[in-house]
């Protein structure tokens, strides 16, 4: 069992999302440790990988800049220990299949361990491949955190039993990015999620405003932001650390506010 | 890995985003229902007779044979289909089942333009829209199947992400088919992705080996020796070889875009030069780096410009069933001209590729052996790449 629930007992969770390496990482570490001083419940770390098929153009940017600036899975775990010395906010590695898989996923598991990343999600792992990463994750200790789509249909029960640390709910059809409007039946979600476990869930894929980020963790447990973050890491660079803390901050006040 | 579906050995399954499980699902039931219905097939056999052209001429070439002065070879005429390459035999099939499913919208993605040209072909004919993504590369080498599909009525979507190619056109299909299923097939052109794709891809272009069986036995009365196909992502070569992998006597080689040789890093060898990943949905063997990073690929073949290969040829070299052989730039165009000069047929370059290993294999042999080529497609598409190669600019 990971450190993950911690995340789901200060009310409301506001989950950032940052790509490691994007623009270098030394930047990421302040990135981070300013969204950890500002409110944020739990970190996602995106590990970058060559062609991320559920990102959008900006998440694609993002995954580019980093790679073109030598990231790679061992310098993020150095960065990842190093972050831990001097932050406690659970933290999750979201990234791809084949970059868990080329690394050994025993071997990425352990150092996931090692260095307190309670989860790991894998956006192109659906429920029928989960048991080739899932018994190992359990062995270590890691969750690995499942995702459900507006899609998903008679699959959330079968997807959410199994579920360990939080689920991850998938608010819009398409890939990541800004959107104006979210128009899936998040509650109707969630009512089933409830109905089979007690287990945390949270909305991501495009939120970006607070009313947004209010109204989506009223309905769950919590606000997932990928894009817009990048947006300001992709407009400020090397100095976005400020901006990022300012926006978490408005956006933890924002998930707070949520009934 | 019990619950995971639609393995060739280690490879296969469904590596894909949670949105579109239930969109492939759908379609596994779908086919799975159609597959044996006579009604369904009937259409599809009438398509392909009647407006593809089927079945394709198994030709003896004989000047060519006697050029190299070793064993016979046939050449399995797939550029006589309609739209020029093998790629209709597997449209028509996905277009009639979509249409059975109530989509009305086609998308795909397109390296040559040769699945693209057949999609935008087969939604023409049966009513659908049809959306295809080239990557802008490709758009720029292939600029005359553009035309040619935004003539039959297709948008064409460059697509400048990544090295603006293949594999950036699966990613950007697959990325549209999450945002828009309701109405939507995605018409894979390859046998790869997710399951059920690989299996459906390569039975609807089993008629290839089915009808090569048949034929070679009527006109030589024994099976093969070999049998050649080039394998980007692998369909004309699967279909060359299904119905003859039980047939242990029958050699199959496929024959990988090499680029400039395997030995640099302009090479798109899946198999001789990839190892064991996870990408496009499927667990296969991919051109990436240490840390699992798809490599950017080359080739002079935009067709085979792929960094992975299907899961069922990844399971045919893993038990040794079929061999994979490189073969370079320099060499395909070789072939090219020479298959164009002494049987004045025009292979794509894709097939070309296969025809540069035919011209090794064939001397080495003796004179009572018998190999079939799989020709894929059509070199018109090509000819301008290749005058560009060779120090010539002309002008379409």
């Amino acid at each position: 069992m990971s450190n993950i629930r911690t995340a789901f007992q200060n009310g409301k969770a506001f989950i950032p999302f940052i790509t490691c390496g994007d623009p270098d990482l030394d930047t990421t570490i302040k990135v981070v440790k300013a969204a950890a001083e500002n409110g944020a419940d739990l970190i996602e770390l995106g590990i970058p990988f060559s062609d991320p098929t559920a990102e959008g153009p900006v998440i694609q940017g993002a995954n580019i800049r980093a790679l073109a600036a030598g990231t790679t899975t061992d310098k993020i775990f150095d960065m990842v220990s190093q972050l831990r010395k001097e932050i406690s906010t659970p933290l999750v590695f979201m990234t791809y299949a084949n970059v868990v898989f080329s690394y050994d996923p025993e071997r990425f598991m352990a150092r996931c361990c090692e260095n307190n990343v309670g989860g790991v999600i894998l956006p192109d792992l659906p429920f029928e491949e989960r048991e080739e990463f899932s018994a190992v994750a359990a062995q270590y200790g890691v969750d690995l955190i499942p995702l459900i789509a507006p899609t998903s249909a008679d699959r959330i029960a079968m997807i959410a039993k199994e579920a360990s640390g939080f689920i991850y709910i998938v608010s819009s059809l398409g890939v990541t990015g800004v959107r104006s409007e979210i128009r899936t039946d998040i509650g109707q979600i969630v009512d089933v999620i409830r109905s089979v476990t007690d287990v945390p869930c949270a909305v991501g894929f495009g939120i970006s405003k607070p009313e947004q980020a209010e109204k989506m963790a009223g309905l769950s447990d919590g606000a997932i932001v990928g894009s817009a973050i990048i947006r300001i890491l992709e407009q400020y660079g090397k100095d976005a650390a400020p901006h990022v803390g300012e926006y978490v901050r408005s956006m933890k006040e924002a998930v707070m506010r949520a009934k | 890995m019990s619950r995971s579906k639609g393995r060739f050995g280690i490879h296969g399954g469904q590596y894909i985003p949670e949105t579109l499980m239930n969109a492939v699902i759908e379609l596994e039931k779908a086919y799975e229902h159609y597959k044996d219905d006579p009604d369904f097939n009937r259409e599809l056999t009438a398509l392909l007779n009647e407006y593809a052209g089927r079945p394709s001429l198994l030709y003896y070439a004989e000047k060519l044979t006697r050029e190299l002065g070793g064993a016979k070879i046939y050449l399995k005429r797939e550029d006589l289909n309609h739209t020029g390459s093998h790629k209709i035999n597997n449209v028509l099939g996905q277009a009639l089942l979509a249409k059975k499913m109530g989509k009305t919208r086609l998308i795909a993605e397109t390296g040559a333009g040769q699945h693209g040209v057949a999609t935008a072909t087969a939604a023409a004919l049966l009513d659908m829209e049809c959306v295809v993504f080239m990557g802008e590369e490709d758009t720029i080498r292939q600029a005359l199947n553009v035309y040619r599909m935004r003539l039959l009525g297709a948008e064409v979507i460059p697509v400048k992400s990544g090295t603006a190619t293949l594999k950036d056109a699966v990613s950007e299909a697959m990325r549209e088919w999450t945002s828009r299923i309701d109405d939507t097939h995605y018409c894979l052109g390859s046998v790869m992705g997710p399951h059920p794709f690989p299996t459906i891809v390569r039975d609807f272009q089993a008629v290839i080996s089915r009808e090569a069986r048949a034929q070679i036995l009527e006109k030589e009365g024994r099976l093969p020796d070999a049998v050649i196909a080039c394998v980007g992502g692998g369909s004309n070569a699967i279909g060359s070889f299904y119905h003859f992998i039980p047939d242990e006597g029958v050699q199959l080689i496929g024959c990988e875009a090499a680029g400039r040789g395997i030995d640099t890093f302009e090479t798109a060898a899946t198999v001789n030069t990839g190892r064991v990943g996870i990408f496009h949905g499927m667990k296969s063997y991919f051109c990436q780096d240490e840390y699992g990073q798809i490599a950017p690929v080359y080739s002079i073949s935009a067709g085979l410009d792929y960094p992975g290969v299907g899961p069922e040829h990844a399971n045919l070299h893993d038990i040794g069933r079929a061999q994979y052989v490189p073969i370079t730039d320099d060499e395909a165009v070789d072939a090219f001209e020479f298959l164009s000069r002494t049987e004045g047929i025009i292979p794509a370059i894709e097939s070309a590729h296969a025809v540069a290993y035919a011209m090794k294999l064939a001397p080495t042999m003796d004179k009572d052996k018998i190999i079939i080529v799989t020709i894929s497609g059509r070199g018109d598409k090509d000819c301008a790449a290749i005058a560009r190669y060779r120090g010539e600019d002309i002008h379409e």
